[in-house]
């Protein structure tokens, strides 16, 4: 089985490494990186726990290999937070409406809905319904997601911030 | 769930991506999006020895209107098509098509020509081919073809590519849309998104008086591949889509149909699906062109 050189750059932060052909982006996340907030679900393409940011559009990190994300910009749900150990206005808005409960599909659930949070401020409910509708919750209902959300949104709208600025 | 070990190599060009796989003996695979063929790689139904990578083949994508028709190449992505404007005039049934394909994260990375080369009966962007008569367009070392998309699907998750061909483009007929044109594209499926149990394509060509000049019906997940439905097609022309024209073309349709039973759905639900769908695209085309 070949073996890769590639570079990319994760949260900011350039990384080198030689990985497998079939080593797939989710696992050298979590297990070379070290950085687990991103979760392996399925491992299939179903659920949507393991998405992130592939140069600022959301894609499922268990459909593509690392060896094809050589060159590319990463963000996972720890490029979210303003610094390690504080939450951003989009986490923070999940703690507040419980839009999680369990949370295995939270890392998931907040990658979708930053990139629709960079896309637009004012999203109706069916804009955000439809943003995390390839990402599966099996204990809130998705209900409290929504709110959580819709309320990030106005925070956010409130804010003033330049459009398509991250909003960890 | 994890794939097995293979050998990976990006192809700077798709000539280069041919000879690869001709290399390959029948064991490489082409790899787009990967949005179809990666989950069949991790359960282990697909074992390539090689994966092709053409992701990084910059005239592999993009979307150009030739004279009667819109060229599509096989590796642009779904959400770029969905977004093109170009394709939203042209090829409006295309873009509703897109609209039911997949999630966002699935259509950022998923490619027009993946989901055709993977031909599964569900899929949109192949029931859209399919309706619209389309041509698609394969390499290999040896050169290239056209197939009709007729011919093209055989079965379900079977095409007549070749093993060393790659899909490079698909070419799909744009109707003109004076003096009055409508489309129709409807879906069912478990929860929004998810894999169609029962999907229609309608696209209908009206002239002044009202009459149906050229009309085209096709319905997915009602059997292994695209649906094409001439003779319902046909009932519609010279008419003026009155509601018993209407209702005799579904009629006709109704016998084509030879839907699956899964564990989602049984065949005669598909059945009665599949028809009330056909109905619903058939009414958006019919609104649109009238309206
Ligand atoms: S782990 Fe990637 S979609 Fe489930
Ligand atoms: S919070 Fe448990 S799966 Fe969503």
């Amino acid at each position: 089985m070949s073996q890769h050189e590639i570079t990319l750059t994760v949260n900011g932060r350039r990384h080198a490494a030689r990985v497998a052909a079939r080593l797939t982006l989710v696992d050298f996340l979590r297990d070379e990186l070290r950085l687990t907030g991103t979760h392996a679900g399925c491992e299939h393409g179903v659920c949507g726990a393991c998405s992130v940011l592939l140069d600022g559009r959301p894609v499922r990190s268990c459909l593509i290999f690392a060896v094809q994300a050589e060159g590319a910009a990463i963000t996972t749900v720890e490029g979210l937070a303003p610094e390690p150990g504080a939450l951003g206005v989009l986490q923070d808005s999940f703690c507040e409406a419980h839009g999680l409960q369990c949370g295995f599909c939270t890392p998931g659930m907040l990658i979708a809905a930053e990139a629709l949070l960079r896309r637009t401020l004012s999203p109706s409910e069916e804009e955000i319904r439809e943003a995390i509708g390839g990402n599966l919750c099996r204990c809130t209902g998705y209900k409290q997601i929504v709110e959580a959300i819709r309320i990030a949104a106005e925070r956010l709208g409130g804010a003033n911030l330049a459009p398509g600025t991250d909003h960890g | 769930m994890k794939a097995a070990e293979f050998d990976y190599a990006r192809a700077a060009s798709a000539d280069e991506a041919c000879r690869l796989l001709a290399g390959a003996g029948g064991e490489g695979r082409i790899i787009a999006g990967g949005q179809t063929l990666v989950p069949l790689m991790a359960m282990r139904l697909v074992r390539p020895a090689l994966l092709v990578d053409i992701n990084a083949v910059a005239d592999l994508r993009g979307i150009e209107a030739g004279e009667n028709h819109l060229n599509v190449q096989a590796a642009t992505p779904q959400a770029d098509a969905l977004a093109n404007l170009l394709l939203r005039r042209r090829l409006p049934l295309l873009t509703k098509a897109l609209g039911f394909v997949g999630h966002v994260q699935t259509r950022n990375r998923g490619t027009i020509g993946g989901s055709l080369a993977h031909a599964d009966p569900a899929a949109e962007i192949c029931l859209a081919a399919a309706t619209l008569e389309a041509e698609l367009i394969a390499r290999s070392a040896q050169g290239e073809r056209i197939i009709a998309a007729r011919d093209f699907f055989i079965g379900a998750m079977a095409t007549a590519l070749a093993e060393e061909e790659c899909l490079v483009a698909v070419r799909f007929p744009v109707w003109p849309t004076a003096p009055r044109f409508g489309t129709g594209f409807q879906e069912t499926s478990i929860r929004r998104s998810d894999f169609a149990l029962a999907a229609a394509a309608a696209q209908l060509a009206l002239d002044e008086r009202g009459v149906c000049r050229r009309a085209a019906l096709g319905l997915g997940g009602a059997a292994t591949t695209p649906l094409v439905l001439e003779e319902a097609a046909g009932r519609l022309v010279g008419t003026t889509l009155a509601e018993d024209d209407v209702a005799a073309a579904l009629a006709l349709a109704e016998k084509d149909l030879a839907p699956i039973a899964d564990l989602h759905a049984s065949a005669e639900y598909r059945r009665r699906a599949a028809g009330a769908m056909l109905a619903r695209a058939l009414a958006e085309a019919r609104a649109e062109a009238l309206g």
